[in-house]
């Protein structure tokens, strides 16, 4: 569980984040949304500690992470998975050797021991035939694969994805969805998902935090945000004429 | 202006701190090490071999068809060709060439890792991600020097093959001027620089690649921008030391 409470973050003169607390659970896909600049990627990234908030807590199950050591902190970061908006693989390095790198870097296990752990993974992701293939050389669908792939292979306790679905074709996307969600009821990780996607926010949505302005201006599951009668958050979610009929047909279906 | 430059130096200065900061599993620092000397080091060799061995055979040349004074003796072209192969054409000019071979090639592959997140990647996993992308090449530079004296043979041996076969020195002639007031000092005064040099091309390109912002029309000016600086910075620095070794 990674809990956040009133974090403030400044760049200059401008406040991007402006005292957001929330509690992302573990077994849960909690979805980050809202406008651009409206500042999930500063909110992301200070979960991950690549930013330092000003002022306010982040705790992973009641570590709080500005309190850590050094040394407390690398081992935090040992239990955190990453899948990049652009699924950022080594270029120079095979898919399996991607996916090893981890357990090379931070296990004691010897190379039978990782490749029987790479295969599993690989099996996991449904990956077939890229072993011994450059990133170069596979699709982007398959390249988030093996993102996924090195991000849960050293076991993680926390995933965080920023964009999983970006460039994707939507039936990719939603496999691509499909297996986070598996994962992280599978392993009860604490899944955070930056996305501007909304079919990922109504496929696995359970709970959903919509930043406005650098504040937390809504927050609920993937069903009640069909049935908020939040102004910003309605603007946001249903600005398509698509999901404005779906949203249409899902309240009269709730009704009846 | 100024502030900004000094910024940067301080800046490059923490970042050769940072390298030395928790360092990498040897297992896989050992490969990572292997790999740039195979890439820096061994990539290197048929290049420098190739200029080397012409541009020795140039100064010959050109100091051989100088010498119209029959009172000056022929084996000055040896003499001469020593010179400035150990003491410049090797350390100095190799080393500047090197900076556009070597220097572009590590700017573009670390700025290329920057702005495809590779470097944030190894940062959120835990890596120390300068001790892992620099260190083996500060390390694979190590080497440096032995590319360096390769050059230094090389370029001496075209002297002599341009010299002897051009038809303007006998060899054993060429041999006394190589052996003519032979100071031991003077390649003591080659490697130092070459050392020197090893460690600014090392670290000048991966400060431009690892520092970049944006994308890859940015990765293709860092790694001008990398080039103008470390020649800059091997000249000043063969100056200085030219300086304090030899004046």
């Amino acid at each position: 569980m990674i809990e956040v409470k009133n974090i403030v973050k400044q760049f200059g003169e401008q406040t991007v984040l402006k005292g957001v607390s929330t509690r992302f659970e573990a077994g849960m896909t909690n979805l980050i949304i809202g406008q651009s600049g409206s500042g999930k990627t500063v909110f992301l990234k200070s979960l991950l500690g690549i930013h330092t908030p000003d002022s306010g807590t982040i705790s992973f199950d009641g570590r709080i992470y500005s309190e850590l050591s050094n040394d407390e902190k690398r081992a935090l970061r040992t239990e955190i998975g990453m899948v990049f908006q652009g699924s950022a693989l080594f270029d120079s390095m095979t898919v399996e050797e991607n996916i090893g790198f981890p357990l090379k870097m931070f296990t004691n296990k010897t190379p039978a021991e990782i490749k029987e752990r790479v295969d599993f993974v690989i099996d996991r992701v449904h990956l077939v035939n890229a072993h011994h293939k450059r990133p170069s050389e596979i699709s982007g669908g398959m390249q988030k694969r093996v993102a996924i792939a090195r991000a849960i292979v050293n076991n993680p306790k926390y995933l965080f994805c920023d964009e999983p679905n970006s460039g994707l074709d939507p039936k990719t996307a939603i496999v691509i969805d499909n297996l986070i969600q598996e994962i992280t009821q599978e392993y009860n990780i604490t899944t955070v998902i930056n996305t501007h996607d909304m079919n990922s926010v109504m496929e696995i949505g359970e709970k959903i935090v919509f930043l406005k302005n650098g504040l937390l201006e809504w927050e609920g599951s993937n069903k009640e945000i069909f049935k908020t009668d939040n102004a910003a958050v309605t603007d946001f979610v249903y600005s398509s004429e698509l999901f404005k009929r779906v949203r249409k047909m899902y309240l009269e279906d709730d009704v009846k | 202006m100024l502030i900004r430059y000094l910024s940067q130096i301080g800046k490059y200065f923490i970042m050769l701190k940072e390298i030395f900061n928790k360092p990498t599993k040897w297992s896989v620092m050992k490969q990572l090490i292997l790999k740039e000397v195979d890439d820096l080091i061994i990539g290197s060799l048929g290049i420098v071999a190739f200029i080397s061995f012409f541009v020795g055979g140039v100064v010959a040349i050109q100091t051989a068809l100088n010498l119209t004074n029959p009172l000056i003796p022929k084996y000055l072209i040896g003499f001469a060709t020593r010179q400035s192969v150990v003491l410049e054409f090797a350390p100095t000019f190799i080393s500047i060439i090197m900076a556009g071979k070597m220097g572009s090639f590590i700017t573009s592959s670390i700025g290329t890792m920057r702005v495809t997140e590779q470097i944030d990647a190894l940062e959120v996993m835990g890596v120390n991600s300068l001790n892992y992308l620099v260190f083996p090449k500060i390390i694979a530079l190590l080497l440096y020097p032995f590319v360096i004296g390769l050059s230094m043979f090389l370029g001496i041996f075209g002297g002599w093959m341009a010299a002897v076969y051009g038809g303007f020195t006998s060899s054993p002639e060429f041999i006394t001027g190589l052996q003519t007031e032979f100071i031991p000092f003077h390649i003591a005064y080659a490697f130092i620089k070459t050392f020197t040099f090893a460690l600014l091309l090392a670290t000048i390109p991966s400060f431009h690649g690892y520092y970049m912002k944006g994308g890859a029309l940015e990765v293709g000016q860092a790694s001008t921008v990398s080039f103008v600086w470390t020649s800059v910075v091997i000249i000043l620095m063969n100056f200085i030391l030219t300086q304090l070794l030899l004046s």
